[in-house]
């Protein structure tokens, strides 16, 4: 039965006749592909629009509704040479783009209104010192109300509604005393304008919001960069079920259009894409990334099945359940949600630093004014010093020295193959002493692979290999990935439940159980050493081999490991698995502490036992049982082929084979927190400097719009140290 | 000083038409694919959709 591709689901209708599908492609990398995938597809009847988004690894495409079926664009870019998958934005990516766009839209008119003004300014600073007549003066300054008015207004929007929100929870956030700031600025300089003075500072209050959004902007553009990556990283996964529509008819649609009650089919090799109980046949499916358990389980009629399990040996016909509805699930999802609503919100660093400092600043401000009345100065001009005392320390350099050392750090991680979730993880992350490590999909790898290769002549090998494309057992896919087998070999026969057996050059082979290949001597001599491992045995002519596999901890898990034990890091594994297996993986990797056959419920109680003591944790896991666990920890991380829900509790996901991204994300992390305290005493000393003479009356709007420029920059370029880590320590 | 009359309006139209400028880019999604768009400035020919490259 070859199952028809199903993609309605992705495709939109843009009304007139027309349709629309968004495609995830691997590989796309240069000009050369961009044009050559416009061209391909340009090329196919019907199309009117093929545009590639080299930013995102996209394309887009629009056609003429009718003959085409949006499956031979996949079909067209294999012959191009790319993988394509259908995609559907994710729904907080869309809210990051809207959001990225507003702030675009408000640095723009915040910028052209700066520029604007300050073109207004410059006249009237020298002017003053020249022969400016006081009419002129009062022209340009109102000039610049009538331009800086409205875009405050405007450009404000993010820190007015920011500080907002934080006042009716009586919290104090940065946006607070820039909100107050801006408008105290802008109000005392239209006050000093109907009076005809002569400093207004329309262009401080205009040029601090354009810092400060270009600030938020990189931020914002760094995370939706991160969420584009990781939404295409989801498509590439290409999460699919074969669904039974009919009597033996079968079609394979994307898991997203999986409804409750549906019948799917999973077939050997297959990893199951939905929760649900087999109502027909029997296999043994491999559950370790839902318990980390490495035994294979038995499913026969009435087995509940997770979402993650791979199916062995034989089909399954599945009925799909509503989500926890399964007992180990629902079980999951109750500590979950118990981890969740325990964890302690995390104050920011920013958040902190603008608890301490709006209280001073506004202290400061208030006492100036006073001061300035009891020395005898009239009740004006008090305010208009104190005022300019907000101005001066309005807080550029500060809402400046977060996000910019976040979004470089965030960059350089993302480099090393770390994918942020939440925003505050990398300040989370630098405080971390103590790590937990889940075992199974985590310090070793999620799939299978032949440990004896060396102790086989490689001709054998890659004929073994070769053979085993022709099966879908997991194992003998270890086989043939492991021998980076290409060329199926032809005539093939598999006998279920036994193996795969065919000739090659007059001669038998086979490969399969060892009883299939009158191996079972020697599989058992293997199996008495290591009784972890899983055989396959393989069979020419006379001659046979014995292959073992068995899941391999993760190449460079032990130099990681002893390189943060070496940092003073606290390392341990906290699995699901059994014993010897935990015992094996514990002692290779040189790790003393261990627990194995841990709960869902064992792993938090030992999380929130260190967390008493005192510890900061690292939970790093994987499976559907870590998932209550990185949620309990005080920062988590998880390896891109983790259980959906796993994935989206963990605060960071690393990609690829290597664990190394664990220990270059502290290392980052570590900088960036230290950049962030630097670049804070960097605007707290600016701010020192600065006060005194704004206390003392004499701050004119070019020496206030000189200091703001000036801090920020320098916050700013001390920013970008954040993209390396000192060498030697990664 | 007459000449602020025609000067000052001028430059506030300028201003105002650089920032639709900038709106209208936005709006047109000219801000979407940094990486592409740098590429394609450089492109030799964009791909012409009535003669379909053979």
């Amino acid at each position: 039965m070859q199952a028809a591709r199903d993609f309605s689901h992705y495709v939109r209708d843009l009304g007139s006749g027309l349709s629309h599908i968004d495609l995830a492609v691997e590989g796309v990398s240069c000009a050369g592909c961009m044009s050559k995938i416009e061209r391909g597809l340009s090329a196919i009847p019907d199309v009117t629009l093929a545009r590639v988004n080299l930013t995102d690894r996209r394309v887009a495409l629009e056609w003429k509704q009718g003959a085409l079926d949006p499956a031979g664009f996949i079909d067209r870019l294999a012959e191009l040479g790319y993988k394509a998958y259908p995609f559907e934005t994710a729904r907080a990516e869309a809210v990051e783009a809207d959001n990225s766009r507003f702030l675009l839209r408000c640095l723009g008119v915040a910028a052209f209104a700066t520029m604007n003004v300050m073109m207004l300014s410059i006249p009237v600073w020298f002017g003053n010192a020249g022969d400016m007549i006081p009419e002129q003066r009062d022209f340009f300054h109102w000039l610049s109300a009538l331009i800086a008015l409205p875009a405050a207004a405007y450009a404000g929007q993010p820190f007015f509604r920011s500080a907002f929100r934080a006042l009716r929870t009586r919290n104090v956030n940065m946006d607070v005393p820039i909100s107050i700031g801006v408008t105290l600025a802008l109000a005392m300089s239209v006050v000093e304008t109907l009076r005809h003075a002569e400093h207004a500072y329309f262009d401080a209050a205009i040029m601090l919001l354009t810092f400060l959004l270009v600030g938020r902007y990189l931020d914002q553009s760094m995370r939706l960069k991160t969420r584009a990556f990781a939404g295409n990283l989801a498509a590439l996964k290409a999460e699919t079920a074969t669904r039974l529509v009919g009597a033996g008819e079968i079609s394979e649609v994307p898991v997203a259009a999986i409804r409750p009650g549906d019948i799917v089919l999973l077939r050997p090799g297959e990893r199951c894409a939905v929760d649900g109980t087999v109502i027909e046949g029997r296999s043994e499916v491999d559950q370790s990334l839902i318990t980390g358990e490495t035994l294979y389980a038995t499913a026969e009629h009435g087995t509940a099945v997770y979402a993650g399990s791979l199916n062995i040996s034989g089909s399954l016909r599945i009925r799909v359940s509503a989500a926890s509805e399964g007992t180990l699930l629902a079980e999951i999802t109750r500590l979950l949600d118990n981890a969740l609503q325990a964890r302690s919100r995390y104050v920011r660093l920013a958040d902190r630093a603008s608890r301490l400092y709006a209280p001073v600043v506004h202290a400061t401000a208030l006492l100036t004014i006073f001061g300035w009345v009891l020395m005898g100065a009239t009740w004006h001009d008090a305010i208009v010093t104190g005022i300019a005392v907000l101005i001066i320390t309005c807080p550029c350099a500060l809402g400046l020295a977060i996000p910019t050392v976040q979004t470089v750090a965030s960059g350089a991680m993302f480099r090393a193959g770390v994918l942020l979730n939440s925003g505050d993880a990398i300040e989370r992350l630098a405080e971390v002493d103590h790590i937990v490590f889940d075992k199974t999909g985590t310090l070793t790898l999620p799939e299978l692979d032949v440990v004896n290769s060396a102790g086989v002549p490689k001709e054998v090998f890659d004929l073994a290999g070769r053979l085993a494309l022709a099966s879908h057992h997991p194992v003998a896919a270890a086989v043939a990935r492991a021998s980076n087998a290409k060329s199926p070999l032809a005539g093939i026969i598999e006998q279920p439940g036994q193996g795969v057996r065919g000739f090659v050059d007059g001669e038998e082979v086979r490969l399969g159980r060892p009883s299939f290949c009158e191996a079972d001597d020697l599989a058992n001599e293997i199996l008495s050493l290591d009784p972890e491992v899983s055989v396959v045995a393989f069979r020419r002519g006379g001659a046979c081999y014995v292959f073992a596999v068995r899941q391999r901890v993760r190449p460079d898990a032990q130099g990681v490991v002893s390189a943060l034990q070496a940092r003073g890091i606290a390392v341990e594994i906290l699995s699901g698995d059994r014993e010897p297996a935990v015992l094996a993986a514990a002692s290779a990797l040189g790790i003393s502490q261990w627990r194995a056959g841990v709960t869902p419920a064992d792993k938090i109680a030992r999380i929130e036992g260190l967390k008493r003591q005192g510890f900061k944790v690292l939970m790093v896991g994987d499976g559907l049982n870590d998932a209550p666990a990185l949620a309990a920890a005080h920062v988590s991380m998880s390896p891109i082929s983790a259980a959906h829900l796993s994935q989206a509790t963990a605060d960071l996901v690393f990609l690829g084979k290597p664990l190394a991204p664990v220990a270059a994300a502290l290392d980052f992390s570590g900088k960036a927190l230290h950049l962030m305290r630097q670049n804070l005493w960097l605007a707290v000393g600016y701010n020192l400097l600065a006060v005194p003479i704004a206390i003392s009356g004499v701050v004119t709007p070019l020496i206030a719009a000189a200091a703001m420029s000036g801090s920020s920059l320098l916050v700013m370029l001390n920013a970008l140290r954040a993209r390396r880590v000192a060498p030697g320590r990664s | 000083m007459e000449v602020l009359v025609i000067l000052v309006p001028l430059a506030l139209g300028l201003g105002l038409v650089g920032l639709l400028g900038f709106l209208w880019s936005l709006k047109s999604g000219q801000y979407d694919d940094l990486d592409g768009a740098a590429w394609r400035a450089i492109a030799d020919d964009e791909p012409v959709r009535e003669e379909p490259a053979p």
